[in-house]
């Protein structure tokens, strides 16, 4: 641009007066990205509102004593029962095995990862564990219900074809990758002098990593622990497919059981009116899971408080 | 204690079992993580040779029938594409501006925490429980109905916190230099994130994007949960053609369109009683895992050639 002409160039009110225009764009661009990052308190709301108010409903209906102690749900039949307890224990021990698989497998995975495996080994390990993650759970369920059970069953003849225990075991290996990679980033965040000490006084590397680096980490364990328990319990698919939907209160895994979430997802593969005592039921589960969900979430919070290290 | 009378002997044997213990927690440690790898290749494997004959073309553009060798995924396949389009306009300009926001407008104060500390629990919230969030919101209170829209919007909920996160942890490796040579020139603050911020974290907000959505083509709950169908035997209506006689569809009919996505079709396909549908749900789950992995694949190589590429 040449300056040469000199009515080319605006005159001070002009430029002041676009710089004016300038600030309250700057001031509706702020309150919009301020809008989107309020959409996730929204999403929150939401949950809540939805979850409660149909809740609501469904507790004028049916006693909040008859939910939490009848041995029975049968929501849908003639003769209605709504026991809560029924599909939580298909929840728990669901749950129960896939963290018997997954916490020792993580934690197992995450200790060598960390301190024991080469640079390169590792960097090669972890995208796989990613993928691993990110395989659907859908493609779990089919796992589960055509490989693993099958094979189960060579062991235990008298298995059958829908079982708790198939699926938490597929579930266990589904949330290994969430344990081992949380669990290694806290390790690793452990400082070298701490392990350099331990060395020092003649110790193993693997006397290291159970006495020294994982006590050191154990905030960050406890916190990838408790996500484990989260990912358990509100896993869904796996369970539809392989653990059958039938409600059974059992505490015995080898047998097919229904879960909160699965049946949430049976009542919504029929066709139910909005408003009708079974559209409020799967609601009044899902309220359940986020309880369950959310005493986890606290219980974590506090074990992380109470074992958090500084150094 | 009395090391002072160990002998030489059994210092050695003490040493000798330290080290057996270190390698054999090294297998261990190597046996596990074959596991993993193992059922990697075991379901894979599994689904190829158990759904080869059913993968070919015409499996690609069939709809799903009754006769089991009839069936195809054309309808789950076109609504998976079309729910991911959804997700990926409704949550990239949100998960990006929340993103933004957070890093570079934020003020430290109680707001701030609450929408920090929100995100962080909704990714632990059940992904079931975002299908009964969108039933009454979406489907009953809006009035979407089981559409593609309401699937797409449920998914973009659902994969919101992985882009925020993302694309704050992309921002955040961008120095501040750059944002005071840009302000040094007279650019405004969102001059600075429009012109350098958002162009130089954009790999990285790429690789949080290809995550969150080959999270979402594979999930299943929520979708249920919304009541979509499971037998579909129809493509959305593409924009302009015509629907019925004399009736063109608007651009955006399809939002509207009743869909199936290809989870469903699997779900469907491996709860029938019939063992020749297990055929079809081991093909259609190959589909579905080549296209999740590679997403997943695309993303690992992003963030690998980020790491080697960027020298500040």
């Amino acid at each position: 641009m040449s300056a040469n002409n000199a009515s080319d160039l605006p005159t001070v009110s002009d430029r002041l007066a676009k710089n004016a225009m300038r600030n309250v764009s700057e001031r509706l661009i702020e309150a919009l990205l301020f809008c989107a990052a309020a959409v996730s308190v929204l999403t929150t709301i939401g949950i809540v509102y939805v979850l409660v108010s149909e809740s609501i409903n469904f507790f004028q209906n049916v006693s909040i004593v008859d939910f939490l102690t009848d041995t029975q749900w049968t929501p849908l039949f003639d003769d209605a029962h709504f026991g809560i307890m029924v599909l939580v224990s298909g929840t728990v021990v669901s749950s129960a095995v896939a963290l018997a698989v997954a916490i020792p497998m993580g934690t197992v995975i995450a200790i060598y990862l960390s301190e024991f495996a080469k640079p390169k080994l590792r960097e090669v390990a972890k995208p796989v564990l990613e993928l691993l993650g990110g395989i659907p759970t859908i493609v779990f369920g089919y796992f589960a219900l055509l490989m693993v059970t099958p094979l189960l069953q060579k062991i235990m003849p008298e298995l059958p074809g829908f079982s708790l225990l198939s699926a938490g075991l597929v579930m266990g290996i589904m949330i290994v990758p969430y344990i081992a990679s949380l669990s290694e980033d806290a390790m690793r965040a452990v400082p070298m002098s701490l392990r350099e000490g331990s060395y020092a006084m003649g110790a193993t590397k693997l006397y290291t990593a159970i006495h020294v680096v994982v006590p050191a980490a154990f905030s960050g364990l406890a916190a990838s622990y408790i996500l484990a328990v989260s990912r358990a319990v509100g896993e869904t698919m796996i369970l539809a497919v392989a653990a059958g939907m039938q409600p059974n209160l059992t505490w015995n895994p080898t047998e097919p059981a229904a879960t909160i979430t699965s049946y949430i997802v049976q009542v919504a593969l029929g066709d139910l009116p909005h408003g009708s005592i079974g559209y409020q039921t799967i609601f009044a589960a899902g309220l359940t899971l986020i309880l369950i969900t959310l005493c986890f979430n606290i219980l974590g919070q506090w074990l992380r408080r109470k074992f958090r290290e500084n150094y | 204690m009395q090391h002072s009378t160990l002998t030489t002997e059994q210092v050695r044997a003490l040493i000798a079992r330290g080290k057996f213990r270190d390698t054999l927690f090294q297998a261990i440690g190597i046996i596990f993580l074959a596991i993993g790898l193992l059922v990697i290749f075991l379901l894979v494997g599994d689904m190829v040779i158990r759904g080869s004959e059913r993968l070919n073309l015409d499996f690609f553009m069939n709809f799903a029938s009754r006769r089991a060798a009839n069936a195809g995924i054309l309808s789950a396949w076109v609504g998976s594409l079309l729910v991911m389009t959804v997700t990926a306009f409704a949550a990239v300009p949100l998960g990006v501006a929340a993103g933004v926001y957070l890093e570079e407008y934020a003020k430290r104060n109680w707001v701030t925490e609450i929408i920090e500390i929100n995100i962080t629990n909704l990714a632990a919230v059940p992904s079931i429980v975002y299908g009964l969030l969108s039933l009454g919101i979406f489907v009953y209170a809006f009035g979407f109905g089981q559409s593609i829209l309401t699937a797409g919007l449920t998914l973009a909920l659902l994969i919101l916190p992985i882009v925020i996160v993302s694309t704050r942890e992309a921002i955040r490796a961008i120095p501040a230099m750059i944002r005071e040579g840009s302000m040094a020139v007279g650019a405004t603050r969102w001059q600075t994130c429009r012109y350098h911020i958002i162009p130089y974290a954009m790999p990285g907000i790429l690789t949080g994007v290809i995550i969150g959505l080959a999270r979402a083509i594979g999930e299943t709950a929520p979708i249920i949960t919304i009541g979509a169908l499971t037998f579909i035997a129809f493509l959305p209506p593409a924009p302009f053609t015509e629907v019925s006689t004399g009736v063109n569809a608007g651009l955006f009919d399809w939002l509207m369109s009743p869909f199936t996505v290809m989870p469903i079709q699997i779900f469907n396909w491996t709860s029938r009683p019939d063992p020749a549908f297990e055929i079809n749900a081991a093909a259609a789950g190959f589909v579905l895992m080549v296209m999740v992995l590679s997403m997943n694949g695309i993303a690992i190589w992003l963030r690998y050639k980020m790491r080697k590429n960027i020298k500040w």
